[in-house]
């Protein structure tokens, strides 16, 4: 009988074959294409890719770039400010609306339709209702306080929380849905216990719930992260990165100078310094949740 | 006042769905009362109702003489055990029996002498310091239980506390529940829909169908003078035999069987002819020597044999019914042999065809 | 137990009291109603703004309702407005839309599915190792992978054409649709796929006489998660497309964003809410579904 058997390597042929575009993008696109851009970004490309190393070269230059600082800053600023409100707004919706509330399905619909909308129509739309002329703040000073001042699009200081609004607007839906998913995840029986046990609701939340819910909250955190690191087309509709480089991030960074400036290498040296980013919250988060000996990537 | 609960004329509905139809039902101080029936039966919600987890329609609730309709289940003065323990899984042990006292702002001295003394008791002292997760099943529950303990209350509200255990476990659990029961001596309700968890535990049974209270009595109420057809099915296993047959001059007739009902103990009155269903245990009807005892003696052919270990149970017709006897595991017997059986009324139960009330 | 069901009872009975305007359902309900407005609210501006005449606009503020409808900026943002040197509106844009998102969408749903099939059904050596580096990769930034893909295409040909665009949505679709497909196909009792084989079918007999007929839900939760991702997606299209090709979300942006002319912010907004339509329209019909998928992309591995 073992005689008759196939060869190992034609053994699942037709799940093997299946398998080769998932082969192809795994190897040549996500390990070949992340490597080549690291490896560029040693070198001097300017219009075309070239293998004529710098060394660190890119990366020196790049933060001495007034404009990657900027960018840097505002990732800081809007990450920071968009994981803290997204989470507490999120949380906050998803346990009102486990408050066997009527009207449920309603209210969700229209907490989450921002999230189908794409970045630059969230973009434009918040372009124009803060537009300082006709949009919040000629309301405000309409009803009466004429010094009111609100301009985040052509106020530099406070440009990048103009944005932050938008992004909170387009996002906080999803963390409501995955909190909420997370909520009725919970043993009905849990709640009972804690009442019979005469805990209060809100310590009910701090104490049980929410430790409870450790892994959504990883998970939530990692889209979420990972989302604030590619944040691009919401800068690009609504503010173009300005007013003058108010608003520039690092996504936009890379794009600017790989097809606009001309200058590869300083573009895959910002692209690496995203990667790494990236790489420093998914990586621990992959060996928390998986661990072990499995799925070592 | 001698009732620990006292339910009276209480009624849920969810909607247009009566789940509770005008139940009153009385415990007794230090009873151990089981809510027994099939899933859908409304033994769980009744005792979400009890614990005042669940708003009532209508109907009132008493604990120990006071009337808690509309208190909170903190306030009712109850401890509860659940299915899926409900442990708070961040807590250590100590911090799931704690928690709800720091709650309740008991002195530190307090709760730590409960503690030690609901610890001592299930015998988690090693455990304390464990996170549920490091627990096994048995742990868990005996730590739900502690934190029913450590709330000092008259009454433990039990719902279906064994059933994610297996079978060995659940065993050893039971027994450890009597034992408390035994020695705390406080009332106890106790939800399950396994037939012998209730026969081995309770003081009475109450069996629930339907939203209603089917019968409500003594293990050995229910399993010798069941109140209608469906108790006596529900309850022993395997099941009751039943057979379908008329009453004619006193006696039960089913094909070519008879059976005089000299020594059947009717519920009211005596005999009264018409069409009614006889229904026997299959461990109620004898085989070998002790046939001959019996006032009624019946041949079958033997034609299925379950061997248990410590019985066997035979398959086989009478008066053209499907019927089980159960003989003892040593027994002698074959395929397609003849045996003798021998039917002492006296044991039977006798239920109306249309009605299916005892006889 | 004589006459022990008293049907006068007296003290508390029945449900517990509640007020209907307790003082709990006024704060839940009034934060619910404040905060929908405040998410209802955009939309609201972008409708009304896009019905009004420029004149009005520059009288009133953003959220005043049309005095005087109009539909003539919808016709304008679709046929008319300009991007910088064209003027065609938005109506080529939601053409190359429609013709990316349609081959992008099939393709990669074809792929994933079979692909998620053969990791949850037909495990071979080595398959978790792609899986994983596959899973892994839908973080690394996009912006890492751009250039090379540039490449890529320019190689086979395809670079600034509608073909190499689907393409790119094809293999960036890949990461979510394996784990989507992968996770429901693993979820399938394993003795449906034991017993076919058994009765002696193959690779693809069992995954489109078996599998596929009992996957629609999650199909269709994949045509949703794709449609919008692949709509709304801007910086591969602004990337690997040329101004012929340019996706909607592209040419908006450019109608919006363009320097020169005045500012018609009437148009503006109907073009970003046709745009917007397409994602929106999906969202309102599949409801539970559209949730299912985003709940499904979020959920591990």
């Amino acid at each position: 009988m073992a005689s008759e058997r196939p060869n190992q390597l034609f053994r699942n042929g037709s799940a093997k074959i299946a398998a080769i575009p998932m082969i192809v993008t795994a190897l040549f696109v996500f390990v070949g294409g992340t490597v080549w851009t690291v490896v560029y970004s040693f070198t001097k490309s300017g219009l075309l890719p070239r293998l004529n190393w710098v060394g660190l070269d890119q990366y020196e230059r790049l933060w001495a770039t007034r404009k990657w600082l900027v960018a840097i800053e505002n990732l800081v600023i809007y990450g920071f400010c968009m994981l803290v409100l997204v989470f507490v707004i999120g949380f906050v919706l998803a346990a009102l609306l486990d408050q066997k509330i009527r009207f449920e399905n309603t209210v969700r619909t229209i907490i989450l339709y921002p999230y189908a909308l794409s970045f630059v129509v969230t973009g434009l739309v918040w372009q124009w209702i803060l537009n300082p002329e006709f949009g919040v703040e000629s309301i405000v000073r309409g009803w009466g306080w004429e010094s009111f001042s609100f301009d985040p699009l052509y106020n530099a200081d406070i440009a990048i929380y103009g944005v932050l609004i938008a992004g909170l607007w387009q996002g906080s839906g999803l963390v409501m849905v995955l909190m909420l998913a997370g909520l009725r995840g919970i043993d009905q029986e849990v709640w009972k216990a804690a009442r019979v046990d005469g805990i209060p609701t809100w310590k009910t939340y701090i104490f049980i719930v929410i430790p409870m819910m450790r892994p959504v909250f990883i998970t939530t955190l990692v889209l979420v992260v990972t989302g604030i690191v590619k944040l691009y087309d919401l800068i690009v509709a609504q503010t173009g990165g300005g007013p003058g480089i108010a608003t520039e991030v690092p996504a936009k960074y890379v794009y600017d100078m790989m097809f606009q400036a001309n200058n590869l290498g300083q573009g895959f040296a910002a692209s690496t310094m995203m990667l790494v980013t990236v790489a420093l919250i998914v990586i621990p988060w992959a060996i928390l949740e998986f661990g072990g000996s499995k799925n070592r990537g | 006042m001698n009732n620990s609960v006292e339910i009276k004329n209480l009624d849920l509905q969810f909607g247009a769905v009566k789940v509770l139809q005008d139940l009153n039902l009385d415990i007794g101080k230090g009873e151990f009362l089981v809510l027994l029936g099939s899933s859908g039966c409304g033994k769980s919600t009744l005792l979400n109702c009890i614990a005042g987890l669940l708003d009532v329609t209508a109907g009132q609730i008493h604990i120990n003489g006071t009337n808690v309709t509309w208190a909170e289940p903190s306030e009712r003065g109850i401890g509860m055990v659940f299915q899926s323990y409900a442990l708070y899984p961040q807590m250590t042990v100590e911090g799931n029996l704690s928690f709800g006292l720091k709650n309740a702002k008991l002195p530190k001295a307090e709760i730590a002498q409960r503690i030690k003394h609901a610890s001592e008791i299930l015998q988690i002292e090693p455990l304390l310091k464990r996170k549920p997760a490091a627990l096994s099943g048995g742990q868990r529950q005996r730590v739900a239980i502690g934190r029913a303990l450590v709330r000092d209350v008259d009454v433990f509200l039990f719902d279906e506390p064994l059933s994610n255990l297996d079978a060995k476990l659940r065993a050893d659990l039971r027994v450890e529940i009597k034992r408390l029961h035994q020695r705390l001596e406080n009332t106890m309700i106790y939800v399950t829909h396994d037939q012998i968890e209730a026969m081995t535990l309770a003081d009475r049974i109450a069996i629930m169908r339907g939203g209603q209270i089917m019968q409500l009595g003594t293990p050995d109420d229910i399993y010798g003078r069941p109140v209608n057809k469906y108790v006596a099915g529900f309850i022993g296993s395997p099941s009751m035999n039943f057979l379908d047959g008329t009453i004619q001059n006193g006696a039960f007739k089913a094909g070519d069987l008879t059976v005089p009902l000299a020594g059947y103990d009717f519920a009211s009155g005596g005999a009264v002819d018409g069409p009614t269903t006889l229904g026997i245990r299959p461990e109620h009807v004898t085989t070998g020597q002790l046939v001959s005892d019996a006032p009624i003696q019946v041949d079958v052919i033997v034609e299925l044999i379950e061997p248990t270990g410590s019985d066997k149970l035979i398959d086989c017709q009478v008066a053209g019914h499907h019927f089980r006897v159960r003989m003892e595991g040593q027994a002698s017997v074959s395929v397609g042999q003849t045996l003798r059986l021998g039917i002492d009324p006296a044991r039977a139960s006798l239920f109306d065809a249309a009605t299916e009330e005892r006889l | 137990m004589v006459d022990a069901s008293p049907d006068t009872l007296s003290g508390p009975q029945g449900p517990r009291p509640r007020k209907v305007l307790s003082r709990r359902n006024i704060f839940l309900y009034g934060t619910l109603f404040v905060i929908t407005v405040y998410y209802a609210l955009p939309l609201y501006v972008m409708i009304v703004t896009s019905l009004k005449g420029m004149p009005e606009i520059r009288l009133g503020n953003v959220f005043s309702p049309p005095v005087e409808m109009t539909f003539e900026p919808w016709v304008k943002a679709w046929s008319e407005a300009c991007t910088g040197l064209t003027c065609n509106g938005l109506s080529t844009g939601f053409w190359n839309s429609v013709r990316i998102t349609i081959p992008s969408v099939i393709l990669s749903i074809m792929i994933a599915s079979v692909n998620g099939y053969a990791l949850a059904n037909w495990r071979f050596k080595g398959a978790d190792v792609f899986f994983t580096i596959l899973i892994f990769g839908a973080f690394i930034p996009y912006q890492v992978m751009l250039y090379p893909i540039v490449i890529m295409l320019r190689e086979i040909g395809l670079y600034g054409s509608l073909g190499g665009l689907v393409l790119v949505h094809t293999i960036f679709g890949m990461p979510i649709l394996t784990l989507l497909f992968r996770n429901y196909f693993t979820s399938l009792p394993e003795e449906l796929f034991k017993a076919a084989r058994v009765d002696g079918a193959g690779f693809w007999g069992i995954y489109f006489r078996i599998m596929v007929p009992m996957s629609l839900p999650i199909f269709t939760v994949a045509v949703i998660l794709q449609v919008t991702g692949i709509w709304n997606d801007f910086l591969f299209g602004v990337v690997y497309t040329g101004p012929e090709t340019y996706p909607m979300t592209v040419s908006l942006n450019n109608i919006v964003n363009s320097t020169q002319g005045v500012k018609e912010y009437n148009v503006n907004m109907a073009a970003t809410l046709l745009t917007g339509l397409v994602p929106l329209s999906i969202y309102f019909v599949s409801g539970r579904l559209f949730v299912r998928g985003i709940a499904a992309g979020a959920v591990k591995g």
